[in-house]
């Protein structure tokens, strides 16, 4: 027998992925093609939606998603699920804004107003424990990933609700006596005319894309995602990888929950609701499978691109609510139904 | 009485014939117009490398795929399965080579699975139950019809596929690889099920690495080389050497001890070691085992399935805890360190069941080969391409897998060149000490022989090698000494002078005569 290494496949560019050529972008880039079609059809059907301002606005949309879909995507590659994250973004929100209002500690009787960096670092900070409970209790208590987080749903918007009473909290400005103004930059502030959380967005699905191909923490989750027990035998630390991922994810859902209560200068118990399930069709569309292994941060993005863009341009164009839930789940069946095409046209030799 | 296939078979001796059938998947020709008998109520052995095109001739027989040119003839007539199951419906049944049970379900409800026996107010378990057990008492099995699948031994999981088949009761039944998992008893309880079958008229299509043992079955051989058929014999005109000179080409032996290097300091030292079962049932898989391995030298455990070899290995490579007893590498205590600080050390198992504990499927070989490895080829918070490619290209070329490079999809391998990619990835790290646990299983000689070829090549540069098999005549290869597992003890230990007949006694296997 003969050693074949032929290296000369490995024209290896991509950012966000692994190799970028044209055969392979056809096939794989599906949810490219489909976001060009809803921007073609949507330019024609209204005078409004092909300019850049309308671009921008729409974006600033998607970005809530894309964090949420970002440490989807991550949870998912790892072959789990994570459905608390529509409520970490509600609860972040809520924390972040009672920060805002400034702590009362009646033992000192003084109230503290704590700067807008430590509301922010504070605020990521319990994404990551929510996240870490997450992972605990999947990798080390072995609860399905689904009930686990489905628990920490339930538990983190109870909180939400508790701590604000069912009330939304809407003086985020802060004052600038008191040194903590600022809130708003996040939602409302621009950098060459981009929104602040379209590039917070930019920013950090480069930063995940570049871990998942560069290091070796991304090498260990597609290994640990795509047969863990083999990843284990190959020295990869599997369940420090999950907890991780958890945290990561609850990270995301706390900057979605800081980004979207500053654009809507009011943090309130019930916002993210469902989002979980958005994020997770969004990460669907882009190509990544739910067994975990498969995926790319570039097919995540064009997935939450194409959900925002559509939905955003049903509404442009005057279409009913009830339609919009209607196209969205159509778009979502059809990406989930090219995806096992796709997979299934794997060559696979007995 | 003439075994060379006729362009009109004789319909009395033939009852499934193929004549110029051709399978090809796009460019790949898995077979180029194949003439094939299956002789009535007798054990036709199909022999052949990995990727000789056995599995898929025998895919072609039992209607799971159709081919692309030839026809197929039964009883003399032509016909054409639309699927799996309108073969079945015509009384030929398949034991494919991968297991398909449901696992979550009882041996029963597998058994039965898809055919359950009904009554008008459900499913007649009792009945079904019954009709278990006497198969399983047919098999000699001691397994209860109630037991879900994933409680039992791999061995004993290809039991209760080999009954369902059984169950279906079909004129010509397929065997591709029945015995890949089962103990040298079983294997002859199989083989008692096969004589009675035939000695009732059915015809059986048998297929096996285990050169030897299909050897004692058979009642005719063909062997297929790369899509062709290359010999017929009846079992009376041929020999092992006829077998292996036929499917490789040419002369093929597993090799011989690594010799002229002394060994040096004790690699690997175990003393004591017991390990408790998994379960919990509290009893012990390892019981105060002790082995020493020096470095360059290669030690064989052989053994039956449920011996303890697997325990013992992964206890050692740190996949399961340990009772009591100490594991040393080089004198440092390892038991309390992690899988990937002992592979750090220079401690690393290659798995037994390569699909599911050796390779990421979604990952290409290249991944694959360099996933052990990553920590060698990453700077700072960045993984070097270069390095990386640098790495798989070398762990290509020394183990040599047959691939299209390093970007190839790893289900596009043939298993011999999947084993090998697992043994690459091991070996790419640099180890002291490696432990292959059948690293033989279910791929074809010239594999094999690579294989410990490799092994043999690392000992002399110093590496400690432990393997452990089930087949007698890979102990006898390149192994300096013989360890004989039963029951979680050493029963015996022999030079590489023993023979055959010493070890299977040692391993509590009944030899037969």
């Amino acid at each position: 027998m003969s050693a074949l290494s032929s290296s000369s496949k490995t024209s290896r560019s991509g950012l966000f992925g692994e190799g970028f050529d044209l055969g392979r972008l056809l096939l794989e880039g599906r949810a490219f093609f489909a976001l060009i079609a809803i921007i073609v059809i949507f330019s024609i059907l209204s005078p409004f939606y092909f300019s850049v301002s309308n671009f921008l606005t729409m974006s600033s949309h998607v970005a809530i998603f894309g964090f949420l879909a970002i440490g989807m995507l991550l949870v998912i590659l790892n072959g789990g699920i994570d459905l608390s994250v529509g409520s970490t973004l509600g609860l972040c929100g809520v924390v972040a804004g009672w920060l805002m209002q400034g702590v009362t500690i009646e033992a000192a009787g003084v109230i503290l107003y704590p700067p807008v960096w430590a509301v922010v670092l504070l605020t990521l900070v319990l994404g990551a424990i929510v996240g870490a409970v997450n992972g605990v209790l999947i990798a080390y208590f072995k609860v399905p990933a689904f009930v686990a987080t489905l628990g920490v749903m339930y538990v983190a918007r109870g909180v939400a609700l508790l701590m604000t009473n069912g009330l939304t909290f809407n003086n985020l400005a802060g004052k600038p006596e008191l040194g903590n103004t600022g809130f708003d930059w996040l939602g409302f502030n621009r950098i060459a005319n981009v929104p602040i959380g379209v590039i917070i967005l930019a920013v950090l699905a480069i930063s995940v894309g570049l871990m998942l191909s560069r290091s070796s923490f991304g090498r260990w989750l597609y290994a640990s995602g795509g047969n863990a027990r083999a990843a284990e035998l190959s020295g990869v630390p599997v369940k420090r990888v999950q907890i991780a991922v958890y945290m990561m994810s609850g990270v995301c859902a706390a900057i979605a929950g800081l980004v979207l209560s500053s654009q809507l200068t009011s943090a309130g118990p019930t916002a993210g609701t469902t989002y979980e399930l958005t994020a997770i069709a969004a990460v669907v569309i882009g190509g990544a499978a739910l067994t975990g292994g498969r995926g790319t941060i570039r097919g995540t993005m064009l997935g939450a691109f194409v959900i925002g863009f559509l939905s955003d341009g049903l509404v442009i164009i005057g279409v009913s609510a009830y339609w919009q839930t209607v196209f969205t789940g159509a778009v979502i069946v059809l990406a989930v139904l090219l995806n096992s095409i796709q997979y299934k046209a794997k060559p696979k030799k007995s | 009485m003439n075994d060379i296939p006729q362009a009109t078979p004789d319909t009395q001796e033939v009852v499934l014939a193929a004549r110029n059938v051709a399978k090809s998947y796009g460019s790949v020709h898995a077979l180029k117009g194949v003439n094939f008998d299956i002789h009535r109520g007798q054990v036709t052995t199909l022999f052949g490398e990995n990727g000789a095109g056995k599995s898929t001739l025998m895919k072609v027989l039992s209607g799971v795929i159709q081919p692309t040119t030839g026809k197929i003839l039964l009883d003399g007539q032509p016909v054409s399965f639309t699927s799996s199951s309108h073969a079945q419906s015509l009384g030929i049944s398949i034991i494919h080579q991968e297991l398909s049970l449901a696992p979550n379900m009882t041996v029963r409800d597998n058994i039965f699975l898809g055919r359950e026996i009904r009554t008008p107010t459900g499913i007649d378990y009792a009945e079904e139950e019954r009709l278990t057990r006497l198969l399983m008492e047919e098999l000699e099995e001691d397994i209860d019809p109630l037991t879900p699948v994933e409680e039992l031994r791999l061995g004993q999981q290809q039991i209760v596929e080999i009954a369902r088949a059984l169950s279906v009761k079909s004129r010509i039944l397929i065997m591709d690889e029945p015995t890949s998992a089962l103990s040298a008893t079983e294997v002859e309880v199989l083989f008692k099920v096969i004589r009675d079958l035939t000695s009732r008229g059915v015809s059986i299509v048998y297929i096996s690495h285990h050169l030897e043992e299909a050897l004692t079955i058979t009642d005719h051989a063909v062997v297929l080389r790369d899509g062709n058929m290359t010999a017929y014999a009846p079992r009376s005109e041929i020999d092992l050497e006829w077998i292996v000179r036929n499917m490789v080409g040419e002369n093929f032996d597993l090799g011989s001890p690594p010799s002229g290097y002394e060994f040096g300091a004790p690699a690997l030292s175990i003393q004591d070691l017991t390990v408790m079962d998994e379960a919990g049932a509290g009893f012990a898989v390892v019981d105060n085992l002790s082995l020493d391995i020096k470095a360059g030298e290669i030690v064989c455990i052989y053994g039956l399935m449920g011996a303890g070899r697997t325990e013992l290995m992964e206890t050692v490579a740190g996949r399961m805890g340990q009772a009591a007893g100490e594991v040393r590498l080089h004198g440092h205590e390892v038991s309390h360190l992690t899988i990937a600080q002992r592979i750090e050390s220079g401690l690393c198992l290659v798995p037994e069941d390569r699909q599911r504990d050796g390779l990421v499927q979604t990952m290409s070989v290249g991944q694959n080969l360099s996933l052990a490895s990553i920590r060698k080829f990453t700077r700072g918070i960045f993984t070097s391409r270069k390095d990386e490619n640098q790495l798989i290209e070398d762990s290509i070329r020394d183990v040599t897998v047959k691939t299209d490079g390093g970007d190839a999809a790893i289900g596009s391998l043939s298993g011999g060149n999947q084993q090998k990619v697992v043994i690459g990835k091991m070996l790419a790290t640099h180890p002291t000490v490696i432990m292959l646990d059948e690293p033989s299983r279910g791929i074809d000689i010239g594999a094999k022989a690579e294989v410990f070829r490799l092994l043999a090549e690392r000992a002399r540069d110093g590496l400690a090698v432990l393997y452990s098999t089930s087949e007698v005549s890979e102990c006898l290869s390149i192994a300096h000494r013989i360890i004989v597992m039963h029951k979680g003890h050493i029963s015996a230990e022999f030079g590489p002078d023993a023979t055959k007949e010493q070890i299977m006694a040692a391993s509590g296997e009944s030899v037969a005569a």
